[in-house]
């Protein structure tokens, strides 16, 4: 067997881990693998300029392509500015790998320079982490970092290696296991027959049945199998802000996101619903508004492969515990030899209701908010126009706030792993960091990030790396000069007293500033020049674009759900208008 | 509801922390815990006590069971168990008071484990209501230290909690 340091044992394992790139930033205690990642051509390393990045970077990467995002940073600084980008992934269960260097062995427990405790700070935002104790331990842990990261509910794994065990001297045989078991790690791998056929039946004597499905059907690569029973047993489907994707955006049976800023026909149609089928989505407080009042005369069957999902916030009727892509498979197959048919009749009953909700209140039927017009730009036609001018067809990452919200509503997402944003944590910031790791996955593929003038400034460093690595990324910076959502909760609960949510005259010129970098800056002011311009932006394919488009400041996003206790139902129209 | 989960666990530095982590983090309680090695070396047993209705419950055992470092959970106030706690008191005995104690520890079936001019060190083990009546029982005297070992237990007959 070979004999290799621990430096390039850390190097191999990833390779052999499948990772072909890895987001990060170096430092004294990371030195060794850094050394060893220079000395071979199989793993790229990829320079960002904030830990936080690097993480929001491989996270992007897992979100587009499905595999095990990879990150490398230095002990203390380094370890915790990866704290965010590593919560912000275990919220919304990214598959990756954190690959953290630690102080000496010798120098753990004694405040050493750069010491911190970063399998203690990261616990409670991990899947699992790990302390390497021993250089020989090296690829059996990588090893086990990326089953777990990736199977089951996927999360971030944490691997911590001091640096003696990664020192050039000292070599010990290589070998990546080609089989991995962990005696206590089982994830399910199917679901209940029984309850599956339970659940059957109640789906097929639905009369007002509505699917609820959220990110897991992402994750677990089911959007396929979910169109196709949606399809077939024609019942209409609504996607949570992470499930977005998972059925298409512009298919007739799909009512718009779910939720606090969710369409009023997906969550009227949730709260009358007689049957919620429920797929890998967990009852987020921002879905269900007051748990209480969560669709009253609903049963409900929750298919999820985390059982601590099932029954968290809402009580369940048929839980399922398995992974959504065999579940459903499952489900279709039974149905397919059942006896029982669906209730047309009804079915149709129900969609004649649905349909007059959108007509009555949609955001696709007519348009719920004014006519931009001169120097009036709605960020709502923003998104349209973007829509528009990419084919539906880009990659969008998008940062927090109301240009997210807008971005979830106009952009109708027709296929899985096209909308990237941080859905459970909110991260600020994740949105530019998070469009590199996914141009680098897809050299060819158009991307844009969707972002507000206060968010896009929490990780800007980042448009460095992009010329480093020529990332030609598209960033459509919806510059409503506030930290628009707060303003837009100021102006609904507080009076409009805009604590700490202007910026006065201190906002930088984002044009000059892309310039600096050496990027293109596009600035729209007027509504006539916006898909002029726009088309301008994308018709540079290989720059990156910084479009700083001043939109509307004083437009809120609407819907919004009524809190407290709220029903579903229960929302804002307009500023207005109520239901 | 008072249970008792039993849990066993891969004998993996920083498991007991994800542990108690987890209740910290979800905001259950632990009343008791206690955790030493098996006669594996390789798995550790934690026996704790925690109070909480059926859905609280379930949500703790489900989410035990999801930590990585967790092979098995048990609850073991589902069924017919043993459950054992250890407690020592050390208790002031001047001499109009030892008759006194000795005859309460015999009552209880515990032990004088340690004598000298001033104080007796009690042992007494059982479950727990019978510790809390022992403290009850000699309340005459003056405890001048109390230090009780959490419950352990295993559930009655054939029934066993391994790989
Ligand atoms: C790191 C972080 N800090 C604070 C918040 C709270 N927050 C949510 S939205 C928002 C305003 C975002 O402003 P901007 O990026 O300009 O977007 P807009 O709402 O104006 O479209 C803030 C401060 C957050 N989500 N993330
Ligand atoms: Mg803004």
């Amino acid at each position: 067997m070979e004999l290799l340091s621990g430096g390039d044992i850390v190097v191999r394992a990833l390779k052999d881990a499948g990772v072909k790139q890895i987001w990060g930033y170096p430092g004294g205690a990371a030195l060794h693998i850094y050394d060893a990642l220079f000395q071979q051509q199989d793993v790229q390393h990829i320079l960002v300029r904030h830990e936080q990045a690097a993480v929001h970077a491989a996270d992007g990467h897992s979100r587009s392509t499905g595999e095990v995002g990879a990150v490398l940073v230095t002990s203390g600084p380094g370890a915790t500015n990866a704290i965010t980008g590593i919560a912000t992934a275990y919220m919304d269960s990214i598959p990756m790998v954190v690959i953290s260097g630690q102080v000496p062995r010798d120098k753990i427990g004694g405040d050493a320079f750069q010491e911190t405790d970063m399998v203690g700070i990261s616990r409670p935002i991990v899947k699992h982490s790990f302390l390497v104790k021993d250089a020989s331990e090296i690829a059996g842990i990588i090893a086990k970092a990326f089953y777990i990261a990736g199977t089951g509910r996927p999360g971030p794994v944490v691997v911590d290696i001091p640096k003696d065990v990664t020192a050039p001297n000292y070599r010990v045989p290589y070998e990546y296991p080609d089989k991995i078991k962990i005696r206590s790690y089982q994830p399910t791998t199917k679901g209940h027959p029984g309850q599956i056929k339970r659940a059957i039946k109640i789906l097929l004597a639905a009369k007002r049945p509505v699917i609820y499905s959220g990110g897991g059907v992402v994750l677990g690569n089911a959007s396929s199998q979910l169109t196709e029973l949606a399809k077939l047993l024609n019942i209409p489907v609504t996607n949570t802000l992470m499930g977005l994707g998972a059925f298409p955006g512009t298919d007739r049976q799909f009512l718009g996101m779910l939720g606090m800023h969710g369409t009023y026909e997906a969550n009227a149609a949730m709260h009358h619903a007689d049957v919620i089928l429920a797929v890998g989505a967990r009852f987020d407080d921002r879905v269900t508004n007051t748990p209480s009042k969560f669709c009253p005369s609903a049963k409900i069957i929750h298919i999820d492969v985390d059982p601590t999902s099932i029954s968290k916030i809402v009580a369940i009727d048929i839980p399922i515990v398995g992974p959504c892509d065999a579940v459903l498979q499952e489900m279709l197959d039974q149905i397919e030899s059942a006896s029982a048919k669906p209730d047309e009749a009804a079915i149709t009953e129900w969609w004649t209701q649905i349909d007059e909700w959108r007509d009555r209140h949609g955001i696709y039927t007519q348009p719920r908010h004014e006519p931009s017009a001169g120097n009036i730009i709605k960020p709502q036609d923003v998104i349209k126009t973007l829509y528009k001018v990419t084919g539906g067809d880009a990659y969008v990452t998008s940062d927090v706030g109301q240009h997210q919200m807008f971005a979830a509503q106009y952009y109708l997402f027709d296929k899985p792993r096209r909308w990237i944003n941080s859905g459970g944590l909110g991260t600020m910031g994740f949105g530019l960091p998070a469009a590199m790791g996914v141009q680098l996955a897809h050299p060819d593929a158009v991307v844009a990030c969707v972002t507000g003038e206060g968010s896009i400034q929490m990780c800007i460093q980042e448009l460095s790396t992009c010329s480093q690595y020529g990332l030609p990324v598209k960033i459509i910076n919806l510059n409503n000069q506030a930290l628009g959502m707060v303003r837009q909760w100021q102006d609904m609960q507080y009076s409009s007293r805009y604590s700490s949510s202007l910026y006065e005259d201190s906002l930088p010129d984002f044009v000059k500033l892309a310039e600096a970098y050496g990027h293109v800056g596009i600035r729209v002011t007027h509504f006539d020049e916006l898909e002029e311009k726009m088309a301008e932006c994308f018709s540079l394919k290989d720059r990156v674009v910084f479009m700083d488009i001043n939109v509307d400041r004083s437009e809120h996003v609407y819907p919004m759900h009524i809190a407290p206790n709220g029903s579903m139902r229960d929302m804002w129209l307009s500023k207005t208008e109520r239901t | 509801m008072r249970r008792i989960l039993s849990v066993l666990m891969e004998n993996e530095p920083g498991a007991l922390s994800r542990v108690v982590g987890l209740f910290s983090q979800r905001g259950y309680n632990i009343d008791t815990l206690t955790v030493a090695p098996t006669e594996d070396q390789t798995l550790s047993r934690l026996t704790m006590t925690t109070h909480g209705n059926d859905k609280v419950i379930e949500q703790i055992t489900k989410h035990l069971h999801k930590l990585i470092d967790v092979v098995k959970v048990v609850d073991l106030t589902e069924g017919p168990h043993i459950e054992r706690e250890l407690m020592l008191v050390k208790v002031k005995a001047n001499d109009s008071q030892r008759a006194e104690i000795k005859r309460c520890v015999d009552i209880f079936r515990g032990q004088i484990v340690d004598v000298n001019a001033n104080a007796y060190t009690l042992q007494v083990v059982g479950n727990s209501d019978k510790l809390d009546a022992f403290v009850q029982a000699i309340g005459g005297v003056d405890i001048l230290e109390l230090v009780r070992s959490g419950v352990s237990g295993l559930a009655r007959g054939e029934k066993s909690l391994r790989l």
